[in-house]
């Protein structure tokens, strides 16, 4: 069996979002900015899609920009507003948990003489609005926090974090690349002034993303171009792709309630059943609201690595937030951040469902799971000077 | 990253895993917060290694090594087996990805610490 449990990675393409794409591939082909026929009929798909999308998202049409990423959006919506509020102050807060596209433009643009504050997570993953309120000055542009985290699926307190931005007349940016097309808001409920999405996170292609920039925000070119997508991110629109993301997001929001749902209970009878079949393991995040098809378990005395590849050994495809999965062999950030120790953190397993996930797969899996752990565990000397104690 | 198939092999049905009781010489390398940690038991006889055991808390290399370096030094003097490196542990495991040469040094490190005990022994 073959049970792919890392949809916060990415997930399928969906059939609607392919069907929609095909003609972009195929027959029109024409640069949306061209002025012929060719280019008309793009010009018009690429309108339409961004419509579709800001109606979703109860926003403008030109609000939206296309990107070519989450990550390209998140660079392009920070690097772009710090750089035209540079005169009001050059000080930014963002979370101490963000993706690596936000906390490394963060850190780049500590090198590039603005002043960053991390802010603390609880155990939940929860940033502390205390700490956020305390953290601002005078000079504070920008407050950057995700909406809900990649790893554990910890879900933010937008709502207040966005009151405190407004109050302060701070600029609110969110990554909500794990949230848009899983949890229905629009960034108006927010007070939101710039987010950025991608479309594989919720079964539209890849390669393509979207950055919402509220009516009136100053940005600065950080790409610089042709006039594409307001000048902002120049480039031959990548039609296609567009056309499938609005189309994904459309079937998405059509079923959003039901697979909020499904993947909850799948999510919810996993860990009843793990928690059951296997000691010694912790559940992050459990305590608070998250994603519904995202589990992090903690395998204490063991490391993720191992336990990832006897998964993927048995077909099942899962992330790990160890060092050993990671090119830089550091414990994930996110866990770390926490508080979780680097000793536990090194174990610790994500498992993400998504809509294509089924009760059988999962059945598998609380099947496949308890022998890889007790044979990893036979092998570690951690688990045997714990078991002596 | 990809592990070779000896990799895989050897991290999937790993040799000589378990432990000796009394151990002629034993030795542990590394520690939890860094990921990995090596227990090598050895039973000696007339400076021969006639019997040698693991435990490895640690990623698929790192189980990899370990497995690959006790049949590296089974039935072999404990001078041969201290001229075991690191290199060629991860040349027996048709190589390693650049940044899991450091499992490499773990195995290597083990059998050194439990020879080191084992000759520390017998000189007392």
């Amino acid at each position: 069996m073959k049970v792919y449990l890392d949809n916060n990675a990415t997930t399928k393409l969906c059939k609607e979002a392919f069907e929609a794409m095909v003609p972009y591939l195929t027959e029109y082909y024409g640069n949306s900015h061209s002025m012929h026929r060719f280019g008309q009929e793009t010009g018009k798909a690429l309108r339409e899609a961004r419509e579709t999308i800001a109606n979703l998202l109860k926003i403008e049409a030109d609000e939206l920009i296309f990107t070519a990423s989450g990550t390209e959006a998140n660079n392009i919506g920070i690097r772009g507003v710090v750089r035209a509020f540079e005169r009001r102050g050059k000080h930014i807060i963002v979370s101490e948990i963000e993706h690596p596209s936000v906390r490394n433009t963060a850190k780049d643009l500590e090198k590039l003489g603005y002043e960053v504050t991390f802010l603390k997570v609880d155990k939940n993953g929860l940033v502390d609005l205390e700490q956020l309120k305390k953290s601002i000055r005078k000079d504070t542009v920008l407050i950057s926090v995700m909406h809900a985290n990649n790893e554990v699926g910890t879900i933010q307190p937008l709502k207040e974090i966005g009151q405190i931005a407004k109050g302060h007349r701070i600029l609110f940016h969110v990554d909500a690349v794990q949230t848009v097309g899983k949890l229905k808001f629009s960034p108006k409920d927010y007070n939101i002034d710039l987010m950025s999405f991608s479309a594989h996170k919720f079964y539209g292609p890849k390669g393509v993303g979207a950055l919402y920039i509220k009516k009136g925000t100053r940005m600065a070119k950080f790409i610089t171009g042709g006039g594409q997508e307001k000048g902002l991110r120049p480039g031959t629109s990548n039609v296609a792709a567009i056309v499938g993301m609005a189309k994904a997001l459309e079937v998405a929001f059509k079923n959003i309630k039901e697979e909020y749902k499904k993947e909850k209970e799948l999510r919810d009878y996993f860990e009843e059943k793990i928690i059951e079949k296997i000691p010694e393991i912790v559940i992050n995040s459990k305590e608070v609201d998250r994603l519904p098809g995202t589990s992090s378990v903690t395998f204490k005395y063991l490391e993720g690595e191992s336990i990832l590849l006897s998964l993927d050994f048995k077909g099942i495809a899962v992330s790990s937030g160890s060092a050993c999965s990671s090119e830089d062999l550091h414990a994930s950030h996110v866990l770390l951040g926490m508080g979780i120790e680097e000793e536990f953190a090194h174990g610790t397993i994500r498992f993400s469902i998504g809509r294509y996930n089924t009760k059988e797969e999962i059945d598998y899996v609380i099947n496949e799971l308890p022998p890889i752990i007790e044979r990893l565990r036979m092998m570690s000397p951690l688990w045997n000077e714990f078991k002596n104690n | 990253m990809q592990y070779s198939e000896k990799v895989m092999d050897h991290f999937m049905n790993p040799r000589n895993v378990g432990v000796i009781e009394n151990p002629d010489g034993y030795g542990k390398i590394g520690n939890a917060s860094c990921g990995d940690m090596m227990e090598i038991f050895l039973r000696i006889e007339d400076d021969i290694i006639k019997d040698v055991k693991f435990r490895t808390f640690g990623c698929a290399s790192a189980i990899a090594t370990s497995s690959i370096s006790t049949e590296m030094i089974l039935g072999k003097k404990v001078s041969e087996a201290l001229e075991v490196t690191n290199k060629a542990v991860a040349e027996a495991l048709d190589g390693l990805p650049p940044q899991k040469m450091h499992c490499s040094v773990l195995a290597e490190d083990a059998i050194k610490a439990a020879i080191e005990d084992y000759l520390k022994k017998k000189n007392n």
